[in-house]
């Protein structure tokens, strides 16, 4: 990516949603407790190929980078995860009646 | 037909990305769930059903998160301007200078590099988006965009220009590339005309670009 072509500099920002401050929280912490480190979260970032960075936002490329690390430590198994996340579909349609679940 | 016409400004009006008043999306609890979100919700509490976080741990880490601002990095800087000796210390390893002032930065390695009237540092992080963000906070968008990450390294004149900022020529521009644990924070220039105010006074003339070198500080 350094050194290529590319276009004038975006310079809208927005404000971070809360699920996007807690996937940050998510990296954090999981880091500290040695459950990856930044080079496993690097690796995943790089094997999802260039399509990842012109399609996925930022934290979307992060949560699946957390995401696939945490899978390879055994924090929870793809299973565990596929039926957490229909389950959660079925919550609502938006993110605050989702995540209110809790 | 009118009919027809309305409909399309309709679906103009409120195409992808944009509010119905206009404005960009901005992604809140009221926004649908996506694939993403999801995985975030399920992630989230798998950790937390198998004790590996508690959902306070979660907060904390939030609310730490967002009381970090350019702010920390201003008095910073503003203590290197009035104190030499704080300056020379920054300059020789900023992560224990900023933890001399308070600030947590963790385990990572922090460098000042500073601005002076023939050299003026930029910083990037061509990998993805390493940012001094223990004493700046979250990176902002553009920093992570692929358009700044691929021509900070190639073009920073031109870059900087985009900025505002136009620098001579006879100004070294000097390009840091962060990693993980390698981070850069820019010790701007003090503003001339600044002799007789006080650090608070000083810190408020900081600004978050003139910490990653895409701006200087704000004149007195």
């Amino acid at each position: 990516m350094g050194g290529q072509d590319a276009g004038p500099v975006p310079m809208e920002g927005h404000d971070f949603a809360l699920w996007e401050k807690r996937v940050d929280a998510l990296m954090v912490l999981c880091g500290q407790k040695d459950l990856f480190t930044v080079d496993g979260l690097r690796r995943a970032l790089e094997d999802m190929g260039e399509e990842a960075f012109e399609k996925m936002s930022y934290y979307e490329r992060w949560i699946a980078a957390v995401n696939q690390n945490l899978l390879e430590a055994g924090a929870y198994s793809l299973e565990e995860l596929a039926a957490r996340m229909d389950e959660v579909a079925r919550r609502g349609e938006s993110y605050g009646e989702a995540q209110a679940h809790a | 037909m009118p009919h027809d016409h309305r409909d399309h400004d309709h679906h103009h009006f409120h195409h992808e990305g944009m509010s119905p008043s206009g404005h960009p999306y901005r992604g809140d609890n009221d926004g649908p769930l996506g694939y993403w979100q999801r995985m975030e919700i399920a992630v989230r509490e798998l950790l937390v059903e198998k004790g590996v976080l508690t959902p306070a741990e979660i907060a904390a880490q939030i609310e730490a998160m967002d009381a970090r601002s350019p702010a920390n990095g201003a008095a910073v800087v503003a203590r290197a301007w009035v104190d030499p000796d704080f300056k020379a210390r920054l300059l020789a390893d900023a992560s224990a200078a900023s933890r001399e002032m308070g600030f947590d930065i963790g385990p990572l390695n922090l460098i000042a590099v500073e601005n002076t009237a023939d050299t003026h540092n930029l910083i990037v992080c061509t990998l993805c988006s390493c940012y001094p963000r223990n004493l700046l906070g979250l990176p902002p968008d553009w920093y992570k965009t692929r358009a700044y990450r691929s021509r900070a390294v190639r073009e920073p004149r031109s870059v900087l220009r985009e900025f505002g900022l136009e620098l001579p020529d006879d100004v070294t521009v000097r390009v840091h590339d962060s990693t993980a644990d390698m981070r850069y924070i820019v010790l701007p220039a003090r503003p001339e005309g600044t002799e007789g105010m006080d650090e608070a006074q000083l810190a408020a003339l900081v600004t978050r670009d003139s910490m990653i070198g895409t701006g200087v500080p704000r004149q007195p």
